[in-house]
């Protein structure tokens, strides 16, 4: 059994920017030199469905990642972030943003949101490495709550043992939007990738 | 990165490009002159590229008014000569297919290629039909790429090979190519002529009777060159494992990745075939492995086409293998394959114990379902409601609402449910007059702007003709919007990005002969309502176009202007009657202990909410 690779997922809602992170991913594992495979989702899916990336960085054929296999998970929404769990094993590095967003089926009364501390509280006890995050609040500290994507990636260069430098994921971001949003965007990174250090830290 | 630089970086750059970013590129890269398409996913994004870099690269690219027309439009562009593609989803082909099946028997003189998009699991489609039958059924080559490299250096071959079979050629994707990214290093963009001028030969490219009887006997005999082809095509490897191996697996496509990395995952010593230029097959390359391997596995997504290929050599070449696939139940001819599905395979044929990952399990968790939904602010939802309370106020039963392909589909879900016939594209007009003629129920016909462009002008002429009786809707958002916001026939832009006469919809409505038209916008409640029941009481086609332009695209410019306004829930107007949230269920309000709650990250601020509310308890905001 050997893995010269890094499995992440990505998960969340359509209109997250779980696209647009992935793609930053990439290019920084690109511009580092090192293999990466992204696998998205597209068209119908998309429209406020549930949204799922999957990605390997490192040395790896397929796109897809087995049940089990995830290294990391990055959860922009918790729901969505609990719905792959045949993807982890106790080995995995959860990282939850902790801001629901509430499906139609549960506005319309077809199905109810699960009771999320009771969840953590189960998933404590069988996963070793557990975040949970606010990357809203952190988000709307830079006066714009689209950033939050951009708050997850920072928080994400803070995890040891993710493969890329914080340094080149820090100037992919900058690299990756038009001048007027750049500081904006640098600001969300920051204030993940310190939240990401002191979660590490505690 | 930019878009540019699928166009301007070097040979040698690597860029991380998606599936269909880098068939573009390949396209560059092997000189096609003439691109055409109608969009549908998984191949959308190849033409919303050429959309951006056509005109900078000296290609002629449009978004053609359907697949058909595409088709037609490309072959004969490289019947002149001129490299030429044509690419689809897999059920854009069935469009196109009348005019493939003769493109077979005509051939080609410039590189023609055909890419077919396919959508195993059908994460955007209605089915998911392997479309490596098509070239088994016109008889034509067929390449299945692994990976994005792979991809983009079989775009190139095939146009080569087309020119030298004189051939139309088809590249056969899946969606877990078009819509995965990698790193995919550049090569040299060649240099084609963009005009040339038509030779004549209508023995060779006209298919009366007398001509298809000698053009069939020489298709076949192209076949059998393109098989020679096959047989030395660096696509097509046997990919030997170091030690001794009596089993060996036959594979391609996407599949071949999950063979590679299961194998790698456990250890297998087992010697690989890799087809990558499928079809016509390489007989003797697969004999020969057939007969180095007692025991033969075909890992192919969908259909057993290579299984059966394999299954008829071994009983040609009366050979001794055994051959494990979907016919003995191996794998299943259903859905997209994983990797743990690949393993499974893998282990189960070879005897392997599998590790068992250690299964994260939360005990009675259950998950709302969160499917796709109309986004807050869209027209379509505006025309669901105001039908549904036409048709209440009118006192209707049963009404019958065939619909077609578009966002509008998703208003199948609850609280609308108003799809209850799809079969394709332009179905809704063609199957409302078939309710009409085996019922006494009321029938309300969906279809998109795009839609109705590509395949609902001869169903409407047709029910004028034949006197069905019907309304029917056309949900006119001003673009193709499911696939990404392509424009269409009446958009006043092309697929180069550049002005272009807008076709009127009203025009053609009236000029197939419909009498009762009337155009209304949704946003506008009430008006709305007044006209849709006067449409019901129309005896014969009543038309109504629903005309608002797709909420996303005017985020845009909204967003553009720097600020929009959303609404506000007076929680002292509001009596709890709910019909915002049951009857009109948009994204963004959403249920707050019993109290409605507008989601400002969401709301539109369309308004028609404002109009929904009984009690006036919503209102307009500032942002």
């Amino acid at each position: 059994m050997k893995k010269d690779y890094l499995a992440l997922i990505l998960t969340g809602v359509g209109g997250q920017g779980i696209l647009k992170a992935g793609n930053i991913i990439g290019e920084a594992a690109i511009k580092e030199g090192k293999d990466v495979i992204l696998s998205e989702v597209h068209g119908m899916a998309q429209r406020g469905g549930s949204v799922l990336s999957e990605m390997k960085i490192g040395k790896a054929q397929s796109p897809l990642i087995k049940n089990g296999e995830a290294d990391i998970i990055l959860g922009f929404e918790p729901a969505e972030a609990l719905r792959v769990l045949n993807k982890a094993s106790s080995q995995t590095l959860m990282i939850i943003n902790n801001n629901p967003i509430i499906p139609l089926t549960v506005s319309i009364g077809m199905a109810s949101y699960p009771n999320l501390n009771s969840a953590y509280e189960k998933l404590k006890y069988q996963i070793k490495n557990f975040w949970v995050v606010d990357a809203r609040s952190l988000a709307l500290q830079t006066g714009r709550i689209i950033t939050e994507n951009i708050v997850l990636l920072g928080v994400l260069s803070a995890v040891p043992f993710f493969p890329l430098s914080p340094d080149n994921m820090r100037k992919m971001v900058e690299d990756s939007f038009p001048p007027a949003y750049k500081d904006l965007n640098l600001k969300a990174w920051s204030l993940g990738w310190e939240e990401g250090k002191k979660i590490k830290s505690q | 990165m930019q878009v540019e630089d699928i166009l301007t970086k070097s040979p040698g750059d690597k860029l991380f490009l998606l599936g269909n970013e880098a068939i573009v590129r390949g396209a560059f890269e092997a000189g096609v002159k003439i691109a055409t398409t109608y969009p549908g996913t998984p191949s959308s994004e190849i033409g919303n590229t050429l959309f951006l870099l056509a005109k900078k690269c000296g290609i002629y690219f449009e978004f053609s008014v359907n697949e058909m027309v595409a088709f037609q439009i490309a072959a004969a562009a490289a019947a002149t000569g001129v490299r030429a593609m044509t690419f689809m989803k897999h059920v854009g082909l069935n469009v196109a297919a009348d005019a493939l099946m003769s493109a077979a028997y005509t051939g080609t003189k410039g590189g023609f290629l055909i890419i077919t998009a396919d959508d195993p699991s059908m994460f955007s489609s209605q089915n998911e039909q392997d479309n490596r039958y098509y070239a088994l059924f016109a008889g034509l080559p067929l390449l299945e790429p692994s990976n994005l490299e792979e991809t983009k250096e079989m775009v190139k071959y095939a146009l080569d090979l087309s020119e030298d079979l004189k051939l139309p050629v088809i590249l056969r994707t899946t969606t877990r190519i078009n819509h995965i990214r990698s790193g995919v290093t550049l090569g040299e963009i060649k240099m084609t002529p963009d005009k040339t001028s038509f030779i004549k030969n209508p023995s060779e490219l006209v298919p009366i009777p007398s001509y298809a009887y000698q053009m069939h006997s020489r298709l076949i005999e192209k076949l059998k060159i393109a098989r020679e082809f096959s047989e030395i095509c660096h696509f097509n490897r046997i990919e030997k494992n170091s030690g001794e191996s009596h089993a060996g697996v036959i594979t391609s496509g996407v599949a071949y990745s999950y063979v590679k990395d299961a194998i790698d995952r456990l250890g297998l010593e087992i010697d690989i075939l890799k087809l990558g230029f499928s079809i016509p097959l390489p007989e003797q390359l697969v004999n020969s492995f057939i007969e180095e391997h007692p025991i033969i596995l075909v890992i192919e997504e969908l259909e057993p086409i290579l299984e059966k290929e394999v299954r008829v050599l071994i009983q040609k070449g009366n050979l001794k293998s055994s051959v494990l696939g979907k016919i003995n139940g191996l794998t299943s001819r259903l859905y997209e394959f994983t990797p743990d599905l690949v393993e499974e395979a893998l282990s189960k044929a070879l005897n392997i114990k599998k590790m068992k990952p250690d299964a994260i399990n939360i005990s009675g968790l259950s998950l709302p379902p969160r499917p796709p939904v109309l986004c807050a602010g869209c027209p379509h939802r505006a025309t669901f409601y105001e039908i549904k309370e036409a048709i209440r106020e009118k006192k209707l039963k049963d009404v019958i609402f065939p619909s077609d392909i578009g966002c509008y589909t998703l208003g199948i879900q609850p609280p609308y449910q108003m799809v209850d016939y799809l079969l394709c594209m332009g179905s809704s007009v063609g199957t409302a007059g078939g309710f009409y003629r085996s019922t006494n129920q009321k029938v309300i016909s969906f279809i998109g702007d795009s839609t109705f462009f590509h395949a609902g002008i001869p169903p409407l002429l047709n029910a004028v003709h034949n006197k069905h009786q019907f309304l029917l809707f056309i949900l006119d958002n001003l673009t193709t919007a499911m696939t990404g916001h392509q424009p269409h026939p009446g958009s006043y832009m092309d697929g180069m990005g550049q002005e272009a006469p807008a076709v009127s919809l009203e025009e053609i409505v009236q000029g197939v002969g419909v009498k009762w038209l009337k155009v209304i916008d949704p946003y506008q409640v009430k008006e709305s309502i007044s006209v849709i029941k006067e449409a019901l009481d129309y005896e014969g086609i009543a038309v109504i176009i629903a005309r608002h332009a797709c909420s996303l695209l005017d985020a845009k410019e909204k967003k553009k202007k720097g600020f929009w306004k959303t609404v506000t829930v007076n929680q002292d107007l509001c009596i709890k009657c709910m019909i915002c949230i049951n009857d009109f269920t948009c994204p963004a309000m959403t249920l707050s202990g019993d109290e409605v709650k507008i989601e400002t990250s969401l709301c539109d601020g369309c308004g028609v909410c404002l109009d929904v509310c009984p009690d006036g308890a919503i209102k307009m905001g500032e942002k």
